[in-house]
């Protein structure tokens, strides 16, 4: 049995980004209330909640890919390194270089799988033929696709499995080196193998990076984060180790809707 | 026998009906093990006390249907783990269920054993000592009877009264050591019966620390966690010694032999 004591005596790890007092609104309806949060640097943190909480909002606030629609705003902060992200002056390409993000389904470019890489690659860098075949390499290894493609680089990336055309993604997420990774829904699509797959490699992942997932699958955020921040209706209601929140949730919102009754 | 049927705590309901179903028989069967073990207790106890041989062998044939609760519970569970993968308050119930299942059923065979030595018991003279069993024996009950009630109630205050009064059995426990082997040293006749009895004792005294395991099983059930302090322990029945009386006063020199320290 964990005790909550055993668990309290670990240290935290440090903060890479801090939410702090963040709103969001789609036009005048607030899709997220008040929502502070840290999200802990090389750690694993789940998003939970009911289709409309505003779990994948909160991701998408993240990197400011709500910027690329009209009549949504985010009020508050979001530090990451110290800096507010949400400042007007921030410069997009580069914050969505530093948290990069993958979708719920699979979305290579119509390119070869060495372009699918590449390609985000030369945006930020130059580098030669052999320095480029390097960092492809090592982004395909990272995403533990490389030796399932080393023999067809040249091949579509849209002629690989779902699950690989996953690896992919997160290959090529990889590859132009972010901080963060913001993974939504990452596995909705996929058959349990190649979720395995997914979850491994998130498990790999983590040695460098810090993870965002929003999930629909309780167990799979049991298994694979470290912490999970419950939502509902816009409100951040509990966020806590995950290994205290699927044994002992503080919230009975929380227990209720983590053991599928009616709230 | 306690009714099965009674209410936890008020808890909504699960979204799937028969998962509800499926707990609720799994907690029926552990409040009707657990009335089981207390009237095999009460019955052992009895032939002990009135020398009825006859009740104390119905004592022992009755011990397998607490084996056959026992293992429709581990059916019961291992089903509920494969089908439901739960979590929070129903990973709880069902951790709690395994265990609790298992100590009532080692429960079950310390009262059978009560029962066997009372078979032997009326075959010898009887011997003072033996009126302690009772006293020990409603001590025990009521700790198993209160136990079963937190489990039900989910009464973690009411898991910890039956934790804390486990000390009251010790202590009986701990004279009647020191009783019997005052006893055993002089009338070296006596040895057989008060062997029976230490052991009819220790039985009684290890129901109740079932019953005290069972305590902290409802607490973690109840609280997600173990209770705060260890629990101070009273049977000091390991480290009794008692002196023999003056050489010239045994009745047999071999009796000597008896002393149950090493002085």
């Amino acid at each position: 049995m964990m005790t909550a004591a055993a668990a309290a005596i670990e240290p935290k790890p440090p903060v890479k980004v801090d939410i702090r007092n963040l709103d969001f609104f789609y036009g005048d309806s607030k899709a997220l209330k008040n929502v502070s949060m840290p999200l802990y640097f090389k750690n694993v943190t789940a998003f939970i909640g009911p289709s409309g909480c505003g779990k994948s909002t909160l991701l998408r606030v993240l990197n400011r890919m709500y910027e690329m629609y009209p009549n949504q705003r985010a009020v508050g902060e979001i530090m990451v390194d110290g800096e507010n992200i949400l400042n007007p002056k921030q410069d997009l390409n580069l914050l969505r270089a530093k948290l990069g993000m993958l979708f719920q389904k699979p979305t290579p470019f119509p390119m070869t799988i060495y372009d699918n890489i590449a390609f985000g690659i030369r945006m930020y860098e130059r580098l030669s033929k052999s320095e480029m075949d390097g960092r492809v390499e090592a982004a395909l290894r990272g995403a533990a696709l490389w030796n399932e493609v080393k023999d067809k680089l040249g091949a579509s990336g849209l002629s690989l499995s779902g699950g690989q055309q996953q690896r992919l993604c997160i290959a090529r997420t990889v590859a132009i080196k972010p901080e963060v990774i913001l993974l939504d829904e990452p596995c909705s699509a996929l058959d349990p193998i190649s979720t395995a797959k997914i979850e491994e490699l998130i498990d790999e992942l983590k040695q460098e990076y810090t993870i965002v997932i929003v999930t629909h699958n309780m167990q799979q955020a049991a298994r694979i984060s470290d912490y999970t921040a419950f939502m509902l209706l816009g409100d951040l209601v509990e966020f806590g180790e995950t290994a205290m929140m699927t044994t002992k949730p503080k919230n009975q919102k929380t227990e209720d809707y983590i053991t599928g009754r009616f709230g | 026998m306690r009714e099965g049927n009674a209410p936890m705590t008020p808890q909504n309901q699960h979204i799937v009906k028969s998962y509800d179903e499926e707990l609720k028989r799994l907690t029926n069967a552990i409040v009707e093990m657990g009335g089981t073990a207390e009237s095999q207790l009460a019955q052992a106890i009895q032939a002990v006390a009135k020398r009825d041989s006859e009740l104390a062998g119905r004592v022992v044939r009755q011990d397998a249907a607490i084996d056959h609760l026992e293992e429709a519970v581990q059916n019961q569970t291992v089903r509920l783990l494969a089908l439901r993968q739960p979590i929070a308050r129903d990973l709880r119930d069902i951790l709690a269920a395994i265990k609790i299942a298992s100590d009532i059923e080692r429960i079950g065979d310390l009262a059978a054993n009560i029962a066997k030595r009372a078979i032997a018991l009326n075959q010898t003279a009887p011997v003072r000592p033996v009126t302690a069993v009772p006293r020990m024996g409603r001590l025990a009950q009521q700790a198993i009877k209160d136990v079963i009630d937190a489990y039900v109630e989910h009464d973690a205050q009411k898991a910890i009264a039956v934790w804390q009064r486990d000390d009251d059995l010790d202590d009986l426990t701990s004279s009647l050591f020191r009783e019997l082997l005052t006893y055993m040293m002089e009338d070296p006749r006596s040895i057989s019966p008060c062997a029976h009895l230490l052991f009819i004792a220790k039985n009684v005294e290890r129901i109740g620390d079932h019953a005290t395991n069972i305590a902290e099983t409802v607490h973690f059930l109840v609280m997600g966690g173990r209770p705060p302090a260890a629990r101070p322990k009273h049977d000091t029945s390991s480290y009794v010694v008692v002196e023999p009386p003056e050489e010239g006063a045994l009745p047999q020199p071999g009796a000597n032999g008896c002393n149950a320290g090493g002085t």
